[in-house]
Order: structure tokens, then sequence, then C-alpha cells
């Protein structure tokens, strides 16, 4: 029982860094349709630099932590800026290789300043809670209250304020939202930063769960990330949050029956069944595509 | 033909006929043209002009040709990104493996019987084609039922997955399969140049053949618009699928080669990274031009080995020429532009023995070329 429990927290902490990236595709994909395969790899960036302020410069976690979102989203707006906007009116596949393109460029980028070994740290939230049986780490507890946190606070500003307005009213229909005098370029923007930060703030939890960086750790997080998105619903916030949580328990679940080596292979599984079951996902609404 | 048709027509009248060169002369031309191409390269190795290493490059070049082109049906010729083609070459790659290691071939390779060993070689290529083909078959039926990136990303899934499979299937199956992660090795090189060359012109004739005919312009029709194609009776999903099995069905060869010619394969190699490499080269030469693929794929081989010392930035180089390519140049370096030899001969000989038609053909290549601008 009590190892139920303690995979159960293992599952929601991934599950949460999960969750907090698939918002970060869901967001831009509900409101320019693209896949931003670069995603992932500003999460490594928020990586590495938490990782190099913490390690080189000894700076306090937090302040570390403030950085990373910080970095990462100037690098989500700035990818934005240059590489998605002289594109918007260009066909989709132009747009999904430059986002394909991005993300390797990225990816070797930081292959070439950091090098391509897996660097290890110290860990950032040590010790356990121990209640019953039941042994739960501190950062798992951490991990799971930031996220939970920050999808209120995501909520809240798509739902209550002027720009959440703007950004929902965009995804629904640009071209309406233009005569409106909604002004595209800064809420699309807005959208990447939004995203961005959030992938920010993954990419420290995910150093909390596992203390290392490397130039490809965010390719498959970011993946399965996508896959959490597709699995709740592309474009539906809170479908983001729940197919993140689901998809962070399966994995525990894999492992928890001695099947970690196909932990992927699983994970890859269901986004095959899903979109063909339900290409929609759980939350996500049919558009019927006119002519 | 113009021979028969001759007393028929005035001088006049015969001036101002464009000369045309019939179909079977036109293959005659092409077949001598690589055959010439064959005979001097395989001269060339075999007097030592060309090392083992360049060799050994023009093979790797061979292979990356195939993988190119065969992708660049679904891409460039269908319009669609599936992202799992190392996938395919990986299933062909191990199919050819496996069986190239069960068979005697290995032996007989190694005591230098090149022609006992060639049935064999034969059968694991055909096999590898099958193997490929069937799995693309199985990836596409559900796959072509989405559209865009939903498309981009279960290929990718799929793709994904094969790699799982590879390398963890030992410990489901209970013996040595695939070796896993530890890689399956002592497979005998049966990639010859001669191989390579075949294959790759087999690849390219047959997929031109196929690009041509009624079933390549329906292809091409799902590209322009699915939805009119399908409104003017085009079984779209059966055309989706034939273009996805071609390429799968290619992509199973070039892996079956890259078998034969590497020696031992391990399931890291067909990462997506693979993937992402064969579509660069698509992207760069041009999306639905043979031509680009073809150089693209030679180009892109060649230069990282000319330029060992900067390998590091290949990559680096790579991606940002894809991003680049999209922004300023989206149709790739060639378009959708094919080269044809005979249209060239066509021109050339139109050129000297037409000169009437010279004066009014400029006139009108001006007017075409202005409304293409």
């Amino acid at each position: 029982m009590s190892l139920i429990i303690s995979q159960l927290f293992n599952g929601l902490q991934t599950g949460s860094v999960y969750a907090l990236v698939a918002l970060g595709y869901s967001m831009v994909y509900g409101i320019i349709l693209l896949l931003n395969f670069a995603h992932g790899d500003i999460i490594m960036v928020g990586a590495y630099t938490a990782f190099y302020a913490m390690t080189a410069f000894h700076l306090h976690p937090i302040v570390s932590a403030l950085l990373a979102v910080i970095v990462s989203t100037l690098l989500g707006v700035v990818i934005e800026k240059v590489a998605y906007t002289p594109l918007r009116s260009a066909p989709r596949l132009s747009l999904l290789i430059t986002a394909i393109g991005i993300s390797f460029l990225l990816e070797n980028g930081a292959q070439l300043l950091f090098g391509a070994d897996t660097k290890s740290m110290d860990v950032i939230v040590p010790g356990n809670v121990t209640i019953g049986s039941t042994t739960v780490s501190y950062a798992a507890i951490l991990t799971i209250a930031v996220a939970v946190v920050s999808m209120a606070a995501l909520t809240f500003l798509v739902q209550k304020t002027r720009l959440g307005k703007a950004m929902r009213a965009v995804s629904e229909d640009m071209g309406a939202a233009q005569l409106m005098g909604i002004s595209l370029n800064k809420t699309i923007s807005f959208t990447f930063a939004i995203g961005s930060a959030l992938a920010g703030i993954g990419s420290v939890l995910y150093l909390c769960a596992y203390p290392q960086a490397s130039p490809t750790m965010g390719s498959m997080l970011g993946l399965k990330a996508f896959i959490a998105a597709v699995l709740g619903g592309i474009g539906s916030i809170p479908g983001a949050m729940i197919g993140g949580f689901a998809i962070g328990l399966l994995e525990a679940l894999v492992a928890a029956v001695g099947l970690s080596v196909w932990k992927d292979g699983v994970v890859f599984a269901i986004l095959i069944v899903v979109l063909l079951v339900k290409p929609t996902g759980i939350m996500g609404h049919k558009v019927t595509e006119k002519v | 033909m113009t021979k028969k048709k001759a007393p028929t027509l005035s001088r006049e009248e015969r001036q101002l006929t464009p000369i045309r060169i019939p179909m079977p002369l036109r293959y005659l031309i092409n077949a001598v043209l690589v055959f010439a191409l064959w005979l001097v390269i395989n001269s060339l190795i075999g007097n030592g002009t060309i090392t083992n290493y360049w060799s050994g490059i023009l093979i790797t070049i061979g292979i990356n040709i195939i993988l190119a082109v065969s992708l660049n049906v679904a891409t460039g010729y269908l319009g669609q990104l599936p992202l799992g083609h190392a996938g395919f070459m990986a299933v062909g790659a191990y199919t050819g493996g496996i069986f190239m290691r069960a068979t005697p071939a290995a032996d007989l390779i190694k005591a230098g019987d090149t022609a006992g060993a060639l049935p064999y070689v034969l059968i694991a290529l055909v096999l590898s084609a099958i193997v490929a083909g069937l799995f693309g078959l199985i990836i596409g039926i559900p796959a072509l039922r989405l559209r865009g990136d939903y498309l981009a990303i279960i290929t990718l899934g799929f793709g994904e997955i094969i790699r799982v499979i590879l390398t963890n299937i030992d410990s489901v199956l209970g013996f040595k399969f695939t070796y896993g992660a530890a890689g399956l090795k002592r497979i005998p090189k049966f990639s010859s140049f001669t191989l390579v060359f075949v294959c790759v012109v087999i690849t390219c004739l047959v997929i031109h053949m196929v690009m041509k005919s009624r079933h390549g312009r329906a292809i091409l029709s799902i590209r322009e618009n699915e939805i009119a194609a399908e409104s003017s009776g085009i079984p779209t999903t059966y055309y989706k699928t034939f273009a996805f099995v071609l390429s799968a069905v290619f992509a199973g060869i070039a892996g079956c080669l890259y078998a034969g010619y590497i020696g031992s394969l391990y399931p890291s190699t067909f990462k997506f990274m693979k993937s992402i490499e064969i579509l660069v080269m698509v992207v760069l030469g041009g999306m639905g031009s043979m031509l680009g693929s073809v150089l693209s794929a030679s180009v892109l081989t060649a230069l990282p080995e000319l330029l060992r010392s900067v390998d590091d930035y290949r990559m680096v180089a790579y991606s940002l020429a894809l991003v680049v390519m999209m922004i300023f140049r989206p149709k790739g370096l060639m378009g959708s532009y094919d080269f044809s030899m005979s249209r060239c001969l066509e021109k050339a000989l139109n050129f000297l023995f037409r000169p009437k038609l010279r004066k009014k053909k400029d006139k009108s290549i001006g007017k075409g070329a202005g409304k293409d601008e």
C-alpha cells in the first residue's frame, strides 16, 4: 500500500512537469495552430540556466528559478518573433519544419556550448517526509504545489483578465479578433511568453526531480508533454492539465509493474490510440473544416 | 517518327514542327548515360583513383539518395510530413541483417564469391522491401486518417516505438533476435558500389514512372487540394496509403543496403535525429523535386566528410539552414523543378536544326516566363 502511494506521488510529480509543459504546447496550438517543437528545448535552456546559476554562480535556488523563468520567457518570445512571425501566412508545413529546425538548432547549439555530456548537481530540495509508513520527498510535494498554483494563476489570467480575453478571442477567430481591435502580434507574443514561462517553471521542477541537465533532455520531455496535450485535447487548458497528470501517473504505473524499459513505448502507444479513437482528446472540440 | 511523317509534310511545315525524341529513344538515352556514369565511377574505383574511403562515401551517398527520394514521395508529392522515416529504414535494415546472418552468404562473401551470394542479397533486399512496406501499410492506414501535424506526430510515435521494440524485444521473446542495444553484429558486408548504384537507379526509375502515371497525378492532386481531389472522385485514402507504402518500401531497401554496408546495427542509429536528417535533405533540395533530393543528399553527405574539422557544427548548420530556407525560400533550392535529359536534348536539337522555330519559340518562352513571374 505504501509503495502504491509513493508511486502515486512520483507519478503526480512528473505529471506536474508534463502538465506545465503541455500547457505551453496547448496554448500555442490553440492560437496559431502550430505544433511548437521547440517548446521542449526551451525547457532544456531553462534547466541549463538554473543549473549554471546554482552551480557556477552559487545563487539561491529561488533566484535561479526566477532567472530560468525569465530566460525561457525571453527565448520563447524571441523565437516567435524571429522564426514564426514571418511565416504566419505560410503553409502549415513550412511552419512545422521551421519549428523542427529551431528545436534542433537549440539542441545542437547547447551541445556545442555546454558539451554533449549530462551534467549532474546536488539535490536541490533534500529530505523526505514520512506519514505513517509512506515516504514522500519534499521535492515531490513542492513540485505538485507549485504546479497547482501556476495552473490556478493561469486559469485566472485566461478567464478574468483583458489579455486572457484577447487570447481566447484570437484562438476562436483570428480575423474577427483583429477586426475588433485586438492586436494580433501582441496577443500571440503574450501567449508564447506565458507558455515559455510555464516551461521555465517546469524546467526548474524537473531539476528538482532529476538534478541533471543535458542538451537532449528537452526532446523526450517535450514529446511526452505534447502527448499529454493531445490526450487532454489540444488547445484546451484544463485538458492539458488532466493529460499531464494522466501521462505522469501512467508512467509511474508502468514502472511500478516492472516494465520501465517500455515506458516510452507505452506513452507513444497511448498517443496513437488516442489519435485513432478520439483525435480531439478528452476535452477538445471537434472543428469542422470549411472549404 | 519524324521519318515516317516526313513525306506528308512540306519542307516549310517540317521546319516549323519541333523535334520530339520518341519515348523508347528517351529511355535508351537515359539508360546509356546511367550506364556510362556507372562505368566511369566503377573504373575509377577499379584503378584506385577513388580510394576505398571515398567509395565508402559514395555508397553512403547512394543510400541517402534512396532515403531522400523515397521520403520525397510522402513529403514532396503527397504533401504530408511523416517523421518516422528512420523507423522504416530500421525495419529494412534489421530484416536484411537478420536474414543475411541466417544464410550461408556470409561465408560466400568472405571467400570472395560475390556472385554466389547474389541470390541471397537479392532475397534480402526484396524481403526488407516487403517487410518495410507491410509496416508502412500497418502504420499508414491509421495514420493517414489524420492530417498535417497529427500525422507528423503519429509517425514520429511509430518511429520511436519501432526503436523501443528493437531495443527491448529480446527480453520478451526470450532468445536473441535483434540483440537489443548491444547491436546486431557480424552482418556480411554485401553492399558493393554497383549494388547500391543499381538500387538507386531502380528507386529513381520506379518513383519517376509512378509519378508520371495516372496514379502519380492523383497523388499530386491530393497535395494541391485534398478536398477538391476527393470531390473529383479520386480515392484519397487509397492513394495516400499507396504513396506512404511506396515511400516505406524504398526506405526499407535503403536500410537493407545500410546493414550490408556498415555490418552492425544499433537501435540508437535510427533515432528521431535520423528522420530529421533525411527530412533536411528533402526540404533543402526542394519538396517535390527528385533532382533536388538527389543533389542535396549527395552534397549533405559528402560535405561533412570534406569538412571533418568542423563536424561539430554540422547539425547546427543543418538546423539553421532549415529555418533560413523556410523563411526565405520555402520551396527549397530546386523548387519542384526536375531535370530531364531528353528535354535538354530536344531543346538543343531544335536550336540547331529548326532556326525558324527558334525565333518563334523565343517569343513564346519570353511570354511564358512573364506569366510565371
